[in-house]
């Protein structure tokens, strides 16, 4: 994934159902509500210390329609999730909750970081988001804690079986 | 008094690398009367999966609310994360029928079933709404009034304020309140209620790590001797990662970063080796100075 360089946008780039797309999705209702004050970017966290990462502007683009810029961009990985920009929108777009249907959209075409590919699969394989090393399990028993318990491996992925994303687990990531 | 008891929902971050949360956190709850039982299997709350895909985060959450409903418990848990998730999934899935139909189509294929018959807490709710701040101050033997701190809150356990609605995400008190119950002075600072950048660690550990810098600049400027946690991502990012923000940044930090359960514990009197002190990365040898010194 590379990131897309800022050009003049040409009509054929547009997808005016994009924005429709977006607002029927869970988190995505309230898209069409932002009228571009830019509390979301001001207040960021992440634009703060990034030189490309700015939400106003991934709104608009979705607005707009600019669905292959917005879905290949490297910059929509960025949001730390803190929820900051949600709960300050003064038209009550929920902006974390757009940018992260936007980023399912992305994941469910295979572009996502790997961080995610691994965390995934290791939940398949043991329940925990990470590796929990075998010398960390038995340090418990001296440290006076109790046993871990452990992840059903086999139930967790039969209530997950029908989910997209494992398609691009199961594969493998690049 | 109600019985208190609660299904313990450790996450992945504790077990993985925050051990000393979690001594210190079941060690001071059993001091006040709290009960805790191990959930029966585990899976991750979902949160990490939410960016990639958000039907696995519900039915990885669902999944554990209808575990801890076969209990008959209210979960606790020690990861801010982990309870806004729950929290939120819980809240979803009671108001949207049609929302809970669908995963408890993926819930049926391992037999399992979500009711909404059960609570999830995080343990800052569990000390201030069931135990109290009345029995929290009663347990207190020596308390820590030569000591001053600042807290992080972390982005969890206050927003979205629709689903987690506990404390003023703008202004919140409730960890204040916790922290002066045990005597400590706690100190206001700049951007209080600021991201830690835990969840930017591994897609850009640059701005993740400048925006722990930032608070760390902050709190240094107002002179607190350690900085309370209350999540084991918050904590990685102040503690495991300081001397490499020292590093990077060429600063000089030497800010002790506790879990809020380890200055509570100190308070009730019990040891920095039973609070597993030791686990910490960076020094608390002064401020722990502070309070031994006093015992004396």
């Amino acid at each position: 994934m590379t990131e897309t360089p800022q050009k003049m946008v040409k009509s054929s780039e547009i997808d005016p159902k994009f924005k429709y797309e977006i607002s029927k999705m869970h988190g995505g209702e309230k898209l069409m509500r932002c009228f571009q004050c830019g509390t979301c970017t001001s207040d960021c966290p992440i634009a703060r210390f990034s030189d490309t990462y700015r939400p106003r502007q991934i709104i608009r683009m979705t607005q707009l329609g600019l669905k292959n810029r917005v879905l290949n961009s490297d910059t929509l990985w960025l949001c730390a999730a803190c929820f900051t920009c949600t709960d300050r929108c003064p038209q009550d777009v929920e902006v974390a909750s757009v940018i992260r249907v936007l980023r399912n959209l992305a994941a469910e075409q295979g572009h996502f970081p790997q961080v995610f590919k691994d965390q995934c699969a290791s939940i398949l394989e043991s329940g925990y988001a990470y590796k929990i090393p075998e010398l960390r399990v038995k340090k418990r028993e001296t440290l006076g804690l109790p046993p871990l318990p452990k992840g059903n491996s086999e139930s967790i992925k039969k209530t997950l079986h029908e989910v997209h994303l494992l398609k691009h687990i199961e594969k493998k990531g690049e | 008094m109600a019985e208190l008891k609660y299904l313990m929902f450790l996450g992945c971050a504790i077990p993985y690398r925050v051990s000393a949360f979690e001594i210190s956190a079941r060690k001071t709850l059993a001091k006040l009367g709290v009960e805790l039982v191990e959930m029966p299997e585990f899976n991750c709350c979902g949160l990490p999966l939410d960016p990639v895909s958000h039907e696995t985060m519900l039915i990885l959450a669902a999944r554990n609310l209808a575990l801890a409903e076969l209990k008959g418990l209210d979960i606790i848990t020690l990861c801010p994360g982990c309870a806004g998730t729950l929290k939120k999934v819980n809240k979803m899935l009671k108001e949207d029928k049609a929302l809970r139909g669908e995963i408890n189509c993926h819930l049926k294929e391992a037999g399992l079933e979500f009711k909404g018959t059960v609570d999830a807490k995080h343990l800052i709710q569990v000390l201030t709404e069931d135990v109290g701040l009345e029995k929290i101050k009663n347990s207190i033997v020596k308390p820590l009034t030569m000591v001053r701190v600042a807290e992080h809150n972390g982005c969890h356990i206050l927003r979205p304020k629709e689903f987690i609605g506990f404390d003023d995400p703008e202004n919140p008190k409730i960890l204040k309140t916790l922290i002066e119950a045990t005597g400590a002075t706690c100190l206001d600072y700049m951007d209080e209620t600021e991201c830690c950048g835990a969840p930017s660690v591994g897609v850009s550990d640059k701005v993740a790590l400048q925006l722990a810098r930032d608070k760390l600049n902050h709190i240094k400027s107002v002179d607190a001797q350690a900085l309370i946690t209350i999540c084991p991502f918050c904590h990685i990012m102040y503690d495991t990662n300081e001397l490499r923000i020292e590093k990077m940044f060429n600063e000089v930090y030497g800010i002790p970063v506790l879990h809020y359960p380890q200055l509570l514990g100190l308070a009730m009197g019990m040891s920095p080796d039973e609070l597993a002190f030791n686990e910490l990365r960076v020094d608390c040898s002064k401020v722990l100075g502070e309070v031994c010194d006093r015992g004396k």
